[in-house]
């Protein structure tokens, strides 16, 4: 294995751990959207709330650590992306903007039409930047990012991209719903699990279905990832599917327990199995991953940035997250 | 207006609101850990009272700044594309050396807010101390990221001008970080103590005058008035390495038409074409202080190609002064707070240093404006000075001064938002008292007892 490729899988272990954190970061949003009006919303709202005061900033640093780690080990291809997909990007951009501010604020004002109203941006924006953000993930997986710039619109404007944004929202949906399950009986609400159960039932079979559809989009718009993914990708995707039908057991047998590893590993699986049928191709079919990669000193120095930091930071992270979901318990 | 234009002011607002943020996430920390010290040490409950308040109006700060930090990442790549894509493998890095020092300081933040009363008193302190350290571990690596721009080294290029190899040791201690580095990081210090004092100041002229806000007034203004010296000192040497290293600025902002001797410093005024108009000008002074004789020879105009000019001399000059003009005003305001608590021990009496002190906090902003403006403005036209030109780096997309007014409508509601949130806590506090049911980005709902 070469430098270039231990970086490129340093940035997929990136965009999973963001697909996962970030992901159901978002999807909390989207419950948060669709959780009806100020009364019947309110318990659910204030779950949710409450489960993502602590984390929230941590689980993006992840979308930080993406670009980074793209601009510095693989310019050429950052280069590319960002010339060509600067219309989805520069909007989920915004929407980063308008649900930070809209999370972070909403609860300091007192005010139930200002709640209202940063509440709704907040959960608004929380389902139009994954979207935005699964559109450039397909419109490179369709192969329209080439080196140098493709086209501002027809890139992303096209059905897999699309279908992969819509794919991003269902899946942080999925997760979040998932991981509210177990927050719900922390904080001793059981009487919320039901509803958070059959959300999660709902988002695992539509995300499904989406997936479904979208292996039909990449065999018309993206061969070489298609032949791929059911070559060598295939055992990833058939992990994924029986972390999926995995999870859609537990939720009706009323198993808890592997609940959360199982969602995370569905998703996971098809994040790799998406790195191994475009692989070894950063941008399919133009742009290599050898070709696009920094010289090797860079690279050295993107992997040894990636250890110390999985030595300082993953412990100070796992402390949080812990520290968190004790407090869930109450004292 | 070209879009070049359009791409440089977008990028000048978003980076000028995000500095403000970058600073109290920097140095904001040392100082709520001073007062939380003052307060275990001594058992003084206002001093803990104090910690408690600023660590949730840090939440807030740094919530906006992370947010406000990721449009930055998003930027670099969305306006700048041909820079990112051609000097990404060495200007990245330090990028990379930073995800580590943020991402520490959001993890530890978040901690030492459910800390309190979860924590023992100095385990609690403890658990804020890796905040300080990575604000400034942040710090360096991001300005020696920009500091790179202006001495850029470590790296090899081939005949298309592609970077072929690099050294990342180089590139992290490219020359300009020993003067910008520290320059930066003081300045933080600066502008947090100066901005959370001045707001103690408004309250005390109000007549406000408890042992609270005292105590809220003296520790920052101490910590920012300590800072100031060492700042003229750094900033000195600043200026005379950017003599050194880029001519071509430091003739801009000190309106230096003709190479020679024996210059001229001018304080005020406005740089022609032909010469310094309106501007005290103390004969020698300039040449003194680049080489600490008349007869050092500086750089002039003339002698950088047209092309290589810097846009905007007299903006430049007039940045310059404003900020070596207020750290001076600083170190005016330290030398009288020393001077009275010297011989009375306490904060002098007049309004007139509560007022003194009450802007402060804006023109430690104003300051940091100026110093960014003579930084980045002065080493245009390049983007990498020598390297590369500003105009070779911008996107060829189009209608980026749509996307700089939503961004600006967008900020000012955002900017708006903050320091709503930030005045309704602050009156909860004074009517409601520290237990009010006050939310914050990172604290949970209600304190657990």
């Amino acid at each position: 294995m070469t430098r270039a490729d231990v970086a490129a899988v340093i940035l997929w272990t990136g965009a999973t751990l963001y697909a996962i954190f970030g992901g159901a970061d978002f999807g909390a949003g989207f419950w948060d959207l669709i959780a009806g009006d100020a009364e019947k919303g309110k318990r659910p709202r204030a779950l949710i709330q409450r489960s993502l005061t602590p984390v929230w900033e941590a689980n993006h640093v992840w979308l930080i650590f993406i670009l980074v780690v793209l601009w510095t080990a693989f310019p050429d291809a950052f280069g590319a992306i960002m010339s060509t997909l600067y219309v989805p990007l520069t909007l989920a951009a915004f929407g980063i903007v308008l649900r930070g501010a809209g999370f972070a604020f909403r609860k300091s004002f007192r005010s139930l039409q200002i709640q209202r109203a940063l509440g709704a941006t907040f959960a608004l924006s929380s389902v139009l930047t994954p979207f935005f953000m699964g559109t450039v993930v397909g419109a490179i997986a369709a192969g329209n990012v080439p080196p140098g710039g493709g086209d501002a619109f027809s890139s992303w404007l096209a059905p897999l991209p699309l279908l992969v944004g819509a794919m991003f929202v269902l899946s942080g949906a999925y997760l979040a719903a998932v991981l509210l399950i177990g927050d719900v009986r922390r904080a001793g609400e059981t009487d919320l699990e039901g509803y958070f159960v059959r959300r999660a039932l709902v988002a695992a079979l539509l995300a499904g279905a989406f997936a479904v559809a979208g292996i039909f989009a990449l065999h018309s718009e993206a061969r070489y990832v298609f032949d791929r993914l059911v070559d060598q990708g295939l055992p990833l995707v058939i992990i994924s599917a029986l972390c999926g039908l995995g999870v859609l057991a537990s939720l009706l047998r009323g198993w808890r327990r592997p609940l959360r590893p199982l969602a995370a590993g569905a998703v996971a699986a098809v994040i790799w199995g998406w790195g191994v049928a475009q692989f070894p191709y950063l941008l399919p079919t133009s742009l290599k991953i050898s070709q696009s990669a920094a010289p090797p000193d860079t690279l050295a120095s993107v992997i040894v940035v990636f250890l110390v930091a999985a030595v300082v930071v993953l412990p100070a992270l796992g402390l949080l997250y812990w520290l968190s979901q004790r407090d869930l318990v109450g004292e | 207006m070209t879009d070049l234009l359009a791409a440089r002011e977008l990028m000048a607002f978003t980076l000028g609101f995000h500095i403000v943020l970058a600073c109290i996430g920097v140095a904001f920390p040392a100082i709520i850990l001073t007062a939380n010290y003052l307060g275990l040490k001594r058992g003084d409950e206002d001093a803990m009272r104090l910690a408690r308040r600023w660590s949730k109006v840090a939440a807030v700060t740094f919530a906006t700044g992370a947010v406000t930090g990721t449009v930055l990442s998003f930027e670099f790549g969305l306006l700048w594309p041909r820079f990112m894509e051609r000097f990404g493998d060495a200007f990245g890095i330090a990028f990379a050396v930073e995800g580590i020092f943020f991402f520490t300081e959001a993890i530890f933040l978040a901690i030492y807010l459910y800390g309190w009363k979860r924590l023992g008193g100095w385990a609690h302190f403890w658990s804020g101390v890796p905040m300080v350290v990575a604000g400034i571990g942040g710090a360096f690596s991001v300005v020696t990221a920009n500091s790179w721009m202006n001495t850029p080294q470590g790296f090899v290029l081939d005949a298309a001008g592609k970077v072929v190899d690099t050294d990342p040791l180089e590139v992290l201690f490219n020359p300009a970080w020993v003067y910008e580095v520290p320059h930066m990081i003081l300045a933080a210090y600066m502008v947090a103590g100066f901005l959370v004092a001045s707001v103690y100041a408004v309250g005390m002229l109000r007549g406000r005058r408890d042992r609270l806000h005292r105590l809220g007034l003296l520790i920052p203004l101490t910590i920012a008035l300590i800072a100031t010296p060492i700042q003229f000192f750094v900033g000195d040497t600043a200026a005379r390495e950017v003599a050194d290293h880029q001519p071509a600025k430091f003739a801009a902002m000190e309106c230096i038409d003709e190479t020679g001797a024996d210059q001229t410093e001018y304080i005020g005024g406005i740089c022609t074409a032909s010469g310094v108009r309106a501007a005290i000008g103390i004969p020698g002074l300039d040449s003194y202080l680049v080489g600490f004789s008349k007869n050092t020879e500086v750089i002039g105009l003339n002698d950088i190609p047209p092309d290589e000019r810097p846009p905007a001399n007299t903006l430049l000059h007039l940045s310059f002064d404003a900020m070596v003009g207020i750290g001076t005003a600083f170190l005016a305001l330290g030398a009288w707070l020393a001077f009275v608590w010297w011989r009375r021990r306490e904060i002098p009496r007049t309004r007139w240093f509560l007022r003194a002190v009450a802007v402060s906090g804006a023109a430690a902003i104003l300051a940091l404006w100026c110093g960014w403006i003579v930084t980045e403005v002065g080493r245009q036209p390049w983007i990498v000075q020598g390297y590369m030109r500003t105009s070779e780096a911008v996107t060829g997309a189009q209608g980026i001064w749509f996307v700089f007014a939503a961004v600006v409508v967008l900020y000012t509601a955002l900017g708006a938002a903050a320091i709503f949130v930030l005045r309704t806590l602050s009156r909860r506090w004074r009517e409601e008292g520290d237990e009010a049911a006050i939310e914050t980005p990172y604290a949970p709902e209600a304190p657990a007892t």
